[in-house]
């Protein structure tokens, strides 16, 4: 048979009403430089649209970006819609203006990363591909 | 989902969760890709509609394609889209953004919509593409549309995959018409000046009916019509989607259609006979070639004599 030949699937996405997207796509941008095959999905996603299209795009990890302060309500917002569509395996990470006292709530809601502005590339870089190689061992067919 | 067996009833039953698994399985070259597309449900592929969407970067192609998703919603058909894009070729990684326009769909269970990269694949993109139709079609999806940017022999053979292709040009893209005229408007059956609502888009489209006209000289061509549309305000999607619908019909009632799903059959079997036969060539070339300077030509037909 052929050789396998897997890429890491990522989605990245910017939940949330405001506009500015600069930061998501910077992150997609560098990890294509890296190596993955990055879906992009734009500004003013709601959750149930990124679920479902994680799902459809079967990326073994998504990265959320907000700036708008609202990521207490919408990073959570998207892991519960995940387990909505029978996909609480796909782990959910998250960057943006994130103040340090929310990371704990924000862990605990099942947010496997958190990135501020200060991460460097390859501690994000990484994070990413260690969150889609523990995706492969979770997920149960292929 | 904890089996193949459960995969496959998923796909059936049009699961979005199944159907992603399963084209990401095919894609990558997984150990139970075969057993996934031999189960399929051969009518339902036989019935769906597979409509090819190519053109320049920017002409509207995606924009054009969530207009179509929405007009074929109204009619309650189920829909595939395919959108591929190509993957870097320094880091063999992609950037895939077809989907932003779409995603006011993505909750609806009867959109499936997924991108694709090119993967730098000498052969092996018709492969997975055609398969991903397959999976698509097997779900229950009534049309399947590929979106693929039109330059490169990789992307004309994309075309072939297709039962209809649509050519999408803009104005003010650069006047590519004179060297597009060898390749894809050969085999476009429909041409779409897209932006109709932007200037230059009536004189694009008297140029394209030109080369049509031209074009009429050679024997049993069915001649395109060209198509008007602005897809960023849904203007002339209903006529699009009429024309394919019309050409499909005019398709299935002569051998046309026959045709062409064997040619793309054809197309994909060599496209999984190279993608299979690589690592064995690649194996012998290695282990049998020592010496730096015998003839390519002549190693080659040594290692192919091997392999019968
Ligand atoms: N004025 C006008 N703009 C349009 C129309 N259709 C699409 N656009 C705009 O053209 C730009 C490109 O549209 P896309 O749909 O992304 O084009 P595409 O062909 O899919 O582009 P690639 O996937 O990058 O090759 C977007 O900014 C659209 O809003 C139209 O009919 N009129
Ligand atoms: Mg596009």
């Amino acid at each position: 048979m052929t050789k396998e030949t897997r890429k890491h699937r990522v989605l990245i996405a910017k939940p949330g009403l405001d506009g500015h997207d600069r930061g998501a796509k910077y992150i997609a941008r560098t990890l294509r430089d890296a190596g993955f095959e990055v879906v992009y999905t734009g500004i003013r996603r709601t959750p149930e649209e990124i679920a479902a299209a994680a799902v459809q795009e079967d990326v073994a990890a998504i990265g959320l970006s907000s700036l708008s302060g609202a990521h207490l309500r919408l990073f959570p917002a998207v892991v519960e819609a995940l387990r909505k569509v029978a996909a609480p395996d796909i782990p959910v990470l998250g960057g943006g203006v994130i103040p340090e006292e929310d990371f704990t709530v924000l862990k605990e809601a099942g947010i496997a990363e958190i990135f501020t502005p200060g991460t460097p590339v390859e501690k994000i870089i990484a994070a990413f591909s260690d969150a889609c190689e523990a995706h492969y061992q979770k997920r149960n067919i292929g | 989902m904890t089996s193949i067996a459960e995969l496959i009833a998923g796909i059936k039953n049009g699961e979005p969760r199944a159907i992603g698994r399963a084209i990401s399985i095919v894609e990558d070259g997984g150990v139970h890709g075969h057993s996934i597309l031999a189960a399929l449900d051969v009518e339902r592929i036989e019935a769906a509609t597979v409509v090819g969407l190519t053109g320049p970067p920017g002409a509207g192609k995606s924009t054009l394609t969530n207009q179509l998703i929405a007009h074929y919603r109204s009619q309650g058909k189920r829909i595939g889209i395919i959108a591929i894009d190509p993957s870097s070729p320094i880091s063999g990684g992609a950037l895939l953004g077809d989907r932003i326009r779409m995603m006011a769909h993505a909750p609806d269970q009867h959109v499936v919509v997924r991108s694709m990269a090119t993967r730098g694949r000498l052969g092996g993109l018709c492969a997975a593409a055609g398969a991903a139709v397959r999976v698509m079609a097997g779900s229950g999806c009534n049309i399947v549309i590929i979106e693929t940017v039109g330059v490169g022999q990789s992307e004309m053979d994309i075309v072939r995959l297709a039962d209809i292709t649509a050519l999408v040009l803009a104005p003010g893209l650069g006047d590519d018409i004179q060297a597009m005229k060898a390749g894809l408007l050969e085999v476009a059956d429909i041409l779409v000046v897209n932006k109709a609502d932007c200037p230059g888009a009536e004189s694009l489209a008297m140029d394209l009916d030109g080369v049509v006209r031209e074009r009429q000289k050679a024997p049993d061509n069915l001649i395109p019509k060209v198509c008007m549309t602005v897809a960023s305000e849904g203007k002339g999607i209903g006529e699009l989607a009429e024309e394919i619908a019309r050409l499909d019909a005019a398709c299935r009632a002569s051998a046309r259609h026959l045709l062409r799903r064997r040619q793309s059959q054809h197309l994909e079997i060599l496209d999984w006979a190279m993608e299979m036969l690589r690592p064995r060539l690649l194996e012998l070339i290695s282990s049998e070639t020592d010496d730096p300077v015998s003839d390519p030509r002549v190693k080659a037909m040594e290692i192919l004599k091997k392999i019968n």
